[in-house]
């Protein structure tokens, strides 16, 4: 069970929000299916992962690169292997 | 009421939305000295505005042979002869400067090789009015938008302009028909804010996701709109709404009208170029909504692609791995992560889907929100202006042509600060706001906010998306239209019975999405209705029933007012037919091929 607080929760879902509706999808789709089971360090590496720019996280997504943070390098595996 | 307090603030000029017109508009205000807010739901790089990788027109001919002349034509035929002259040549005219300006603030075109802005053809532009291929749009590589927020978003700090993040704008602030101020919601505290201001610019953006299969980020629920409309103003030109030929089937994500621009090709189930039928010189490069139609024709003509013949196939693998990686990276990308192609190989499964709505909130070249009263059909509102996709110039008329919209954003972004500068003098003391200002915005925050009604917000929104997808997409009709705005009043109903669960005011997205859904409910109305009334055929407006433009009866822009309930009644502007100056001839109606 998730310890982030509903307005922590809100924070995140409220910042995956962003201009590209590829990355809406994408990071949305993380927060449903992990809000419940991550624990605080990851949920932390997706705050962190949110900060990035759009055009970054889409290079990422693409496998152009990938984040020198491991928590946010996990995430993004996470969702490219589904 | 006595529950909220409102945290007041007072600046010469407050902008709503901070992509790309509201932070040109910022920078140009902060530049000359006003006192200057912007406010956005969304941190400034995270706007759609990111999300334009095309690119931006502007006749430079750097690439051979130009002339804003010849924009200025193709932006009017693009129209189908729904813009404003004046707007247009303005627009056409500016568009040199305005890029090139973004240049020296740092924005980094692509080049050619011996240093000049690299330009590329897009769908519509044309050299000597429609017989040569214009090679017209500058681009930053497929990062355009966001390099062009990022510059802003720098130049705007460095010129001192306040920025009010994550802040969630509710309603106008009203006084005997003139805008005195806005109010927001500060989503990271809970705070309520009540912002005065000599004039407020809505740059809030498009309502694409009014429809169900749409290009735009979640985030682009045309705000202002509703705020225009619930301050009893019209909009303007809502029935005309762009479906991009080639969103990737099922997701709805964008690629990009450059693949065609570097030698993309549509085909059908048969494996043939289609679009040769239809346009036989702009072939694949035809107008948006030419390409939509068409695509949408072979469809229902049973020569559609994929299990259900429901789709198109979009080929780019004869341009080579090379071609397509320099040129298009981030579409090899795009494609393979939502469509599971690898586009040196496959082609992409492609759908028209709403992409851009040339309708909103009804301006003048300097940005000025006008509205017809009486026999003024440009009457002004006080203390309001509009940029960027909110507005309504009109440019893009009935039809907007791809890389005209960052165009637009920058050239109305600046003429909306030139115009703040020579009208509003910095310093200059505010009246008192009235007694009830700021009422309107806290009686909907605290109705939704404690509303227990049985329908889930996501379920209301869903219906809306519904109605409009199957009752005003590519092809309309009136039986369809009658139908639809029948079942979007059920929709209006479902609204006023949502239920919340969260009653926070931090972070609370149920709260949020709702007032947003109220803003995509007014505007999908005023869509939906117009394009009931509206009987011919005209750009992205296609009725079955109704399949020749009709100029002597429609060659107007029709105004909408919507009510709470969803009632809809209608009055119309003159199209301006007239240009601006003698520095170009205007263009009669015509009829329009590719």
């Amino acid at each position: 069970m998730s310890r982030a607080s509903a307005a922590e929760l809100g924070r995140l879902r409220w910042r995956c929000r962003r201009g590209m509706k590829e990355l809406d999808l994408l990071l949305a789709g993380w927060l449903d299916r992990h809000q419940d089971s991550a624990g605080e360090p990851e949920l932390a590496a997706f705050a962190r992962l949110l900060e990035q720019q759009d055009p970054l996280l889409m290079a990422w997504f693409a496998g152009r690169g990938s984040p020198e943070d491991p928590g946010e390098a996990a995430i993004i595996r996470d969702i490219t292997d589904r | 009421m006595s529950a909220y307090q409102f945290v007041d603030h007072t600046y010469d000029v407050v902008v709503v939305g901070a992509g790309g017109s509201g932070l040109r508009a910022t920078m140009g205000l902060a530049e000359a000295g006003l006192e200057t807010a912007c406010l956005s739901k969304v941190f400034p790089t995270r706007s759609h505005t990111v999300a334009a990788q095309g690119g931006i027109s502007a006749a430079l001919g750097n690439m051979g042979e130009d002339d804003w002349r010849f924009h200025f034509y193709d932006t009017i035929k693009g129209s189908d002869w729904l813009g404003d002259q004046d707007a247009i040549e303005f627009m056409c005219k500016e568009a040199p400067s305005a890029v090139l300006e973004l240049e020296h603030f740092g924005v980094p075109f692509s080049r050619t090789e011996d240093g000049r802005i690299y330009q590329r053809p897009f769908g519509g532009m044309t050299t000597h009015y429609g017989k040569g291929i214009a090679q017209r749009t500058c681009a930053a590589a497929d990062r355009t938008g966001h390099a062009m927020l990022h510059t802003l978003y720098q130049q705007s700090l460095k010129h001192n302009a306040n920025f009010f993040i994550e802040y969630f704008a509710i309603d106008l602030i009203m006084q005997d028909g003139e805008c005195r101020g806005v109010v927001a919601l500060d989503l990271a505290t809970g705070t309520l804010h009540r912002f005065r201001a000599h004039m407020v610019i809505l740059a809030t953006g498009g309502y694409g996701r009014a429809y169900f299969s749409c290009t735009s980020a979640h985030t682009c629920t045309g705000d202002g709109g509703g705020m225009v409309l619930r301050a009893g103003l019209p909009v303007q030109d809502m029935e005309f709404v762009q479906f991009h030929p080639t969103g990737i089937y099922g997701a709805g994500c964008l690629i990009t009208e450059g693949v065609r621009g570097e030698g993309g090709i549509l085909r059908n189930a048969d494996g043939e170029r289609f679009m040769e039928r239809y346009a036989p010189n702009a072939k694949d490069l035809a107008s948006r909504d030419v390409v939509s139609r068409s695509m949408t024709v072979e469809i229902r003509e049973g020569r559609g692609v994929g299990a259900e013949q429901d789709h198109i196939f979009l080929h780019l693998e004869h341009l080579g791995a090379d071609v397509i990686h320099k040129r298009l990276p981030g579409i090899a990308e795009t494609a393979r992560i939502f469509a599971g192609v690898d586009v040196t190989r496959q082609p992409i499964p492609v759908l028209p889907t709403v992409h851009y709505n040339m309708g909103g909130i009804p301006c003048n070249v300097h940005g000025e929100v006008v509205t017809r009263r009486g026999d003024d059909a440009n009457a002004v509102v006080p203390g309001l202006m509009a940029v960027g996709e909110a507005a309504c110039v009109s440019v893009h008329g009935a039809n907007r042509l791809g890389s005209n919209s960052l165009l637009d954003l920058v050239v109305f972004g600046r003429a909306a600060a030139r115009h703040c500068a020579e009208v509003v003098k910095p310093g200059v003391g505010h009246r008192a706001l009235p007694a009830d200002a700021g009422d309107l915005s806290l009686s909907r925050l605290d109705r939704y906010r404690h509303a227990k009604g049985p329908q889930r917000t996501a379920a209301v929104r869903l219906a809306m998306q519904r109605v409009m997808q199957n009752d005003a997409a590519v092809f309309r009709t009136g039986s369809s239209l009658e139908e639809g705005c029948q079942k979007l009043a059920g929709v209006f109903q479902g609204l006023g019975e949502v239920g919340l669960e969260d009653r926070s005011l931090v972070f609370n997205t149920d709260l949020i999405e709702t007032l947003e859904l109220e803003n995509l409910l007014l505007q999908a109305a005023a869509t939906i209705h117009s394009a009931r009334n509206r009987t011919e055929s005209r750009g992205a407006h296609a009725r079955e029933d109704f399949p020749e433009r009709d100029d002597e009866q429609w060659m107007k822009h029709t105004l909408a007012w919507v009510g709470g309930d969803g009632q809809v009644c209608f009055d119309y502007r003159p199209v301006q037919l007239q240009t601006l100056t003698a520095d170009v001839e205007a263009v009669p109606p015509k009829a329009r091929t590719y």
